[in-house]
């Protein structure tokens, strides 16, 4: 007979929920300044420790500490926070026009801004990113993406570059070095190894940039990107942004429980960083240090960001539903933004007045750009692509049959 | 469709050697041309580069182009397709083997969200010209998981080429053209075929290939276009609509018969060669349409459709359908389960009795 109790599903939840506050000690953090920084050529085993620990350069005082703290270089860290402002006005207006039914779905990153415009900053030209739909940040970095253009593909309109076939926020930008969204959740991460893959195939320099949310991490291609990437040491950057929320579902569910996403990588044989995501200075450290053992040919590197999803996944849930509807404000790792701010006033490099202008002057660009998009149209009335290009880009040349059913339309 | 100086316009090698080739030896000859004329074709997938497949049709080419360009990959078929997508990104052209047909399942987001969709997704700003190689169907004692003809399940994706070669010179041709391809082409290999042209007749040794005049194979480059079908035996009785093994065991059931049937073999199965099958249908008046894939659903099932809608009028006997039965592939049963030149042999008489 038997000693042993019945057995028992375990089903993870959050200690947070609707009316309850979250305790965050699950999240394990390391003070500001105390994880070291190895050498780029590191083996992978040797980064075992940095998967449970937590990179951070910005200290609660908002100085820099530490070994991962680089020489400030002022222009750049102006450039980042201008940048990560422009996403947040960005994001907030689009999401009104959602609400007015410009559009019919919209997608924020807010309080994960860091990540996408640190990380876009320490690449070089000709690298390539394959995003999530939160990575948005890539392309409000940089200077040679026009902002109305985005903005026509959100509206679905007359000059949407993707001629009204993908959802909003689909990007794709190649000459930006943006991957094609998908809408299919991890497809991206083994496609950046195949594009890292390609680049060493031709003794290129050009670095690829792979990106997966904590509750993807679950699909297949995701351990099978790890599985490539490390056979083939290809020069890839592997992001795992973790914002403990999928939908509704705690990132303990995916697989995060009393664990790390960064161990996930050096159990495959890549070096692996666990970094506070919020934190601009340690995302723009990380991902230079990744960036540059790719590009030295010494393999991939996996990044677990450690950050909050502030805003609901889309503009089809309400996260108050799910989760304490003030979680955010009592996230230890705060808002990316603000921790910036703070750091650029300490050591002299920002003011609260230029903060000020900043924001009102982003706000006027991006209601301008938004403006000059809807000039040319916008879901609600109807000013979109001619029902003929539906028909056009399923193969190269279109066969006879698309053309019978396009003559069949009436188009 | 490119056309090049050794090509002439009906995609006939012109000024070129022909050799007797299997067509192992032919699908091994275009991957070889292809990795000499275009350097960025590279050629992967699981047993493929040291070992040379399991087929053998990549033997000699790491050794020939180098590991960097002919390759062992993991055993993943997603991870294998999803590179390849990545590699089309870049602006290689992939060409990836998966071991059996029956094993592409868990690469079907990569086959059917990914790359089948890129080009028409992005608009244009990314393509996936990727060429996916798979040995299908029966007739080895394969069982169900090494005998499938999955090809219905892709013709059923917008964006996705299909491809099946039914001897050693077409497959050559088909193979170039794919890799030359911008869109995805899913290249369907019957392995059956791979060593003759089978027809059915279990019981009896096959001819070699080398005794067989589509086993002459030039030996530089030529294509045979896509969307193109050919005629492989002219008949006035009866067209019977089919490619892959079953074009051979349709030859057959015509010698046995008497029933002088027009055998097209389609060669791209989709986007197909409408024209030719609808010209050849509204000539004899009658249609038989024949495959190894399970019946319901199966292509066939296209195919009779389309001779409904366009040579309705010209029929003289309801269009007959002859195809695997709807159970999984069997082992021990295997000759029960194909459907064998008496199979089709009874469907010509059915298509000309009425």
């Amino acid at each position: 007979m038997t000693q042993h109790e019945p057995l028992h599903l375990h089903v993870p939840e959050p200690t947070g929920r609707p009316g309850r506050h979250t305790d965050f000690s699950y999240l394990r953090l390391s003070p500001a300044g105390a994880v070291r920084r190895p050498p780029v050529d590191t083996l992978p085993v040797d980064t075992s420790d940095l998967a449970y620990e937590l990179v951070r350069v910005l200290d609660d005082d908002g100085a820099a500490v530490g070994p991962w703290a680089m020489q400030p270089d002022r222009e750049l860290l102006r450039k980042g926070l201008r940048a990560m402002m422009k996403t947040r006005v960005f994001d907030a207006r689009m999401l009104i026009a959602q609400r007015q039914k410009k559009m019919s779905f919209y997608m924020q990153c807010l309080g994960e801004e860091a990540i996408a415009i640190a990380h876009a900053l320490a690449l070089d030209p000709g690298d390539m990113c394959f995003p999530t739909y939160r990575q948005q940040g890539l392309l409000l970095a940089r200077d040679d993406v026009d902002m109305v253009e985005v903005i026509c593909q959100l509206l679905s309109n007359q000059h949407d570059p993707l001629k009204g076939r993908q959802l909003p926020v689909m990007y794709s930008y190649k000459r930006a070095g943006f991957f094609s969204i998908s809408g299919n959740l991890a497809t991206q991460f083994i496609q950046a190894v195949g594009w890292g893959m390609a680049s060493a195939i031709k003794g290129d320099t050009r670095i690829a940039s792979g990106w997966i949310g904590d509750g993807a991490t679950a699909e297949a291609d995701f351990h099978t990107a790890l599985t490539f990437a490390h056979v083939y040491r290809a020069p890839v950057i592997l992001n795992v942004v973790n914002n403990q929320w999928a939908i509704s579902t705690f990132q303990a569910i995916a697989g995060g429980e009393a664990t790390t996403f960064a161990a996930r990588g050096v159990g495959c044989g890549i070096a692996s960083l666990r970094v506070d995501g919020n934190d601009f200075l340690a995302v723009y450290a990380a991902s230079q240090w990744a960036a540059e053992r790719a590009r030295r040919n010494l393999g991939p590197t996996l990044i677990e960001w450690v950050t909050y999803r502030a805003g609901p996944h889309s503009t089809s849930d309400d996260p108050s539903k799910y989760r304490p509807a003030d979680d955010w404000a009592h996230f230890p790792l705060g808002d990316p933004i603000a921790r910036l701010r703070q750091h650029l006033i300490a050591i002299g490099a920002w003011s609260e007045g230029e903060h000020a202008d900043t924001q009102k002057q982003l706000e006027a660009e991006v209601a301008a750009a938004q403006k000059e998009a809807e000039r040319y149209g916008t879901l609600a009335d109807g000013n979109m692509r001619s029902a003929a290009e539906m028909f056009e880009d399923v193969y190269k040349d279109m066969p006879e049959h698309l053309r019978r059913q396009r003559q069949q339309l009436g188009v | 469709m490119k056309v090049d100086t050794e090509t002439s316009a009906d995609g006939t090698a012109a000024g070129t050697r022909s050799t007797p080739m299997t067509m192992i030896q032919a699908l091994r000859s275009a991957m070889d041309v292809m990795l000499e004329r275009d350097p960025d074709v590279v050629v992967y997938g699981q047993d493929v580069g040291y070992f040379g497949g399991v087929f053998r049709c990549t033997e000699g080419l790491q050794a020939k182009y180098g590991k960097s360009r002919v390759f062992d990959a993991p055993i993943s078929e997603g991870g294998i397709v999803g590179t390849a997508v990545g590699m089309g990104a870049y602006g290689l052209r992939a060409v990836v083997e998966i071991q059996f047909a029956d094993y592409f399942y868990p690469a079907s987001d990569q086959i059917v969200s990914e790359a089948a969709r890129l080009r028409y997704r992005s608009a244009g700003d990314f393509t996936a010209p990727i060429t996916i190689r798979m040995p299908c169907g029966g007739g080895i004692y394969g069982g169900q998981t090494h005998s499938q003809s999955p090809e219905a399940l892709f013709t059923h994706v917008c964006g996705l080429r299909t491809v099946m070669p039914s001897n050693p010179y077409d497959a050559k041709g088909l193979l170039i053209a794919a890799i030359e391809c911008d869109d995805p082409v899913i290249f369907l290999e019957p392995k059956r075929l791979y060593n003759g042209p089978f027809d059915g007749h279990h019981d009896k040794p096959v001819v070699p290939w080398s005794k067989h005049p589509l086993g002459l194979v030039p030996e530089g480059h030529y294509t045979v276009p896509l969307e193109s079908a050919a005629v492989f035996r002219p008949g006035s009785e009866l067209t019977v609509l089919t490619y892959g093994t079953m074009v051979f065991v349709s030859e057959a059931a015509a010698r046995e018969t008497g029933i002088d049937a027009e055998i097209i073999d389609l060669r791209s199965i989709w986007p197909l060669d409408l024209a030719m099958l609808v010209d050849s249908v509204k000539k004899t008046g009658r249609c038989v349409v024949v495959h190894e894939a399970t019946r319901t659903s199966g292509f066939g099932a296209e195919l009779t459709a389309l001779v409904q809608e366009h040579c309705f009028y010209h029929l003289e006997a309801p269009v007959e359908r002859v195809a695997g039965w709807d159970t999984p592939y069997p082992h021990a049963q295997e000759w029960d389960y194909f459907p064998g030149p008496a199979r089709v042999a009874a469907a010509f008489k059915r298509a000309m009795e009425k």
